[in-house]
């Protein structure tokens, strides 16, 4: 049975569909990485803030004022050294801790989608992509295949089939399905879309694309992985994230994914991709007809077992929320790394109140001093960045020469169009807590269930 | 494979679908099902914004008037003219303060005419040196209702000695001068204002009835949130009453300091317009429109939810309450009890809550200008 799978994975494949992915992952890479830069999002989110949320374990990544550029020139270029499969394995491995360091500056600029980025940039560095069409191949005979063992090609598509997947699990809760819920409240403030605002105003249509939404994200791996219906899911691929990148901002991540789906497609399918590139570009160097073929030694052996830690690690983590008490639309803990997207609609208040325990005298926190309107937003419905800031503010007056204060919080979130509810405890003083990877005790318990993934 | 050759033109399709979808189309739809935010803003500009500007620029010209009788004949009874006229223009300016769109934000109206407390001292060089540009942006405090105020009824003790700054004083020209130029520059920037208004703006403002981070909705929204909670909950109470400033009160920076029993009357000004401008109440009249508050209601019976308008308005009634409660004058107030001054704040406060977290999720506005992507 095992020898069947490891038969299967090892099988040497045509290799242009890696290649085709590394083209145009490093192609939306690059200019993903330039839209950033010329949105000016370096200086207003790493350069200007003052204070920077950190990742709990990461809080030596700092970011490096006007140098930050740096590190994502390192990113850029990376990005380049992919597309064009040159010095490959030192792009792909600059290219993912450029990639990721700036991620882990402040977590207030989470996306799952950056996380997925990482994600793919971190397994490119263990795949020859740059064994097919590359400047590095072109330069290295040696390294130059056609064919490459199917693992190679699996893991990218195992990767994508456990985003959609896990999405689709999330969306498996009553909010969701029973409640159209947070669709009803996103949905009819796009009135002013053509034939769908209208559509977007009738109460069917919301519980139409939540159920829509979650049978998609549930059957997009199977329609990808059978060849039957791959034309059909890649179409359904296709037009999903064109509407959700009409209906919300979410940057390139569309074009990502529908990009990196064609990985599912037959090598003959890549190769005449390749071939039109081949024409544009006026190439003529053509790979020799070899395969690279796994021989089992110890490096292989490493690898399998990196492969397998990754993905046992990936199918896990998701479910890592059953283990905090209380719902975890409601505080969060295992929310991110997930690929819960989209699911929840929260409004919030948050205010910090300093006491001075030597004179009982209190006084309000102007947040506008210290963080950033985003880093504001973030702050209102986020647990921990609530107790982080709260730190923060005893290390700031501690040192304007208030003696152990402390740091009360009172805050309101509106979940899923539920009205606001006290979210922190308002009496615990916040400076005795530590942040840790147990259940926040000092939050209020959710007056409500919602059941589900 | 033949699939293969749709597949591109599919894609190119889609692509510029997206394009087409993206590019800030503001055509509007007629349908009795679905919220007129283009109604809604017609409402606020046509019915509430417009007319207290013009209401306010009114004021502003008989104040413009009073000072100049006064200059001619600098007597008691022609100070009291101008006293009365602030007093008018000030109150006429709180129901306006919570427009930063358009014209007042590119005049910064709002910097310039109401920054408090004045800077005594600057206003005193100023006057005795005629050196001075009431157009820089940090001349704010130097000039508007606040310097008026300290001109006014601040120069002295007693009605008589304020009189003697403008009569006998060594200076008295220059207290004049500085006085008339403080009215006029209220004047050309209220003036500036309501003719943008009256003029192009209207319809721009209205046209740009998008949901984008910078459609007119979004952006009023967002700036009328800010004045709530910084320029009218902080800066009318809780910076006096001390809840920013680590337990030691600042009555000094109480609205209309040198005035003393006007703080209160403006507060409750302020908060009428802002329950209005909610309920899309017509200014000085009864009659409403599309507002927030009956969008907020259109929402709700579609989702079946709680009424949030009601319980909205119940909570401006209970910061009303709270704030009938204290004295004419709050610097007085925060000196006897401040406490009452907290409570007044805190009611204040529980209207944020229902705003920020419940109205803007609701309304599914961004409480934030540009931001960058979301998953």
């Amino acid at each position: 049975m095992l020898e069947k799978y490891t038969t299967y994975l090892q099988h040497p494949e045509k290799a242009a569909p890696l290649a085709v992915f590394r083209i145009l992952f490093g192609g939306l890479m690059i200019f993903s990485t330039l839209r950033f830069v010329s949105q000016g999002w370096v200086n207003k989110y790493y350069i200007e803030p003052s204070f920077h949320f950190k990742y709990y374990g990461f809080e030596f990544v700092t970011a490096f004022g006007q140098y930050t550029y740096i590190l994502y020139a390192i990113t850029l270029l990376s990005a380049i050294g992919i597309a064009l499969g040159y010095k490959y394995k030192t792009a792909t491995i600059l290219f993912f801790l450029s990639f990721t360091y700036c991620e882990l500056i402040d977590k207030t600029y989470y996306l799952n989608h950056y996380y997925f980025v990482s994600i793919i940039g971190f397994l490119l560095i263990f795949l020859p992509a740059n064994c097919y069409f590359s400047i590095d191949a072109y330069r290295n005979s040696k390294i130059a295949f056609r064919k490459i063992p199917r693992y190679n090609i699996f893991v990218i598509q195992l990767m994508l089939c456990v985003v959609y997947f896990y999405a689709g699990l999330a969306k498996i809760n009553t909010d969701w399905l029973f409640k159209a819920m947070p669709l009803q409240i996103w949905l009819p403030s796009r009135y002013y879309l053509p034939v769908l605002g209208d559509l977007f105003q009738k109460e069917w249509m919301h519980y139409a694309m939540s159920w829509f939404g979650m049978l998609y994200d549930l059957a997009i791996p199977f329609l990808l992985l059978f060849k039957r219906t791959r034309v059909f899911g890649f179409v359904m691929v296709v037009i999903f994230h064109v509407l959700t990148r009409v209906l919300f901002p979410i940057g390139i991540f569309p074009y990502v994914m529908i990009c990196a789906t064609l990985i599912f497609f037959d090598a003959s399918f890549h190769e005449k991709i390749i071939s039109f590139f081949r024409r544009l570009f006026k190439i003529k160097f053509v790979e020799n007809n070899t395969a690279l073929y796994l021989i089992p030694n110890v490096k292989k052996k490493l690898l399998a077992t990196l492969f397998i830690t990754f993905f046992t690690f990936q199918l896990v983590l998701p479910f890592r929320y059953m283990v905090y008490p209380d719902e975890l639309f409601w505080t969060e803990e295992g929310y991110r790394y997930s690929w819960r997207v989209m699911l929840i609609e929260k409004g919030g208040y948050v205010q910090y109140k300093i006491v001075n325990p030597k004179t009982g005298n209190w006084f309000y926190v102007d947040h506008n001093k210290f963080l950033t309107e985003y880093q504001q937003k973030q702050l209102r419905t986020q647990a921990d960045l609530i107790l982080e800031f709260a730190h923060f503010l005893e290390k700031h007056y501690k040192e304007k020469g208030i003696i152990n204060p402390e740091v009360y919080v009172e805050s309101y979130i509106a979940l899923n169009g539920r009205l606001s509810q006290q979210f922190v405890n308002p009496t615990v003083d916040l400076t005795k807590v530590n942040e840790s990877f147990s259940h926040k005790d000092w939050l209020l318990p959710f007056n409500d269930t919602i059941y589900g993934f | 494979m033949k699939y293969f050759r749709l597949i591109f033109p599919f894609i190119l399709v889609c692509l510029s679908a997206i394009v087409w979808s993206c590019s800030d189309d503001d055509s509007v739809i007629e349908s009795t099902e679905i919220f007129d935010r283009q109604a809604m803003l017609a409402n606020w500009s046509d019915n509430i914004i417009i007319p207290a500007y013009q209401a306010f620029s009114t004021e502003v010209d008989a104040l413009k008037s009073a000072v100049e009788a006064f200059e001619t004949q600098p007597n008691e009874a022609n100070l009291n003219t101008v006293r009365q006229e602030w007093e008018a223009a000030y109150i006429a300016w709180q129901n306006i303060a919570m427009f930063n769109i358009g014209p007042a934000e590119t005049t910064f109206m709002r910097s310039f005419i109401n920054t408090y407390p004045a800077n005594v001292s600057s206003i005193n060089t100023n006057i005795s040196t005629g050196d001075y540009a009431l157009q820089a942006a940090n001349a704010n405090d130097e000039q508007g209702f606040p310097a008026l105020d300290y001109l006014l009824f601040g120069l002295a003790d007693s009605d008589a000695q304020i009189l003697e700054f403008y009569t006998s004083n060594v200076n008295s020209s220059k207290y004049i001068t500085y006085l008339t130029e403080l009215v006029n520059r209220i004047n050309v920037i209220a003036n500036q204002v309501v003719a943008s208004w009256e003029g192009d703006y209207r319809d721009t403002f209205v046209n740009n009835s998008g949901a984008a981070s910078n459609s007119s909705t979004n952006k009023l929204l967002n700036d009328w949130m800010f004045y709530y909670e910084v320029v009218f909950r902080n800066g009318k109470i809780g910076f006096p009453a001390g809840v920013f400033s680590e337990g030691s009160t600042l009555p000094q920076n109480v609205e209309a300091f040198y005035k003393k029993d006007l703080s209160k009357t403006l507060c409750l000004e302020a908060l009428n317009a802002f329950q209005d401008f909610f309920n899309g109440e017509a200014f000085e009249g009864t009659t409403r429109g599309e507002s927030l508050a009956s969008y907020l209601h259109f929402l709700n019976t579609m989702k079946n939810g709680e009424d949030l308008s009601r319980i909205i308005n119940n909570q401006f009634d209970l910061s009303r309450t709270a704030m009938s409660n204290l004295d004419d004058n709050f610097f007085n107030q925060i000196n006897t009890n401040n406490n009452v001054m907290l409570v007044a704040f805190e009611e204040l406060q529980a209207s944020v809550v229902l705003l920020k977290s419940d109205m803007f999720s609701a309304l599914s506005v961004a409480v934030e200008f540009e931001s960058g992507d979301g998953d």
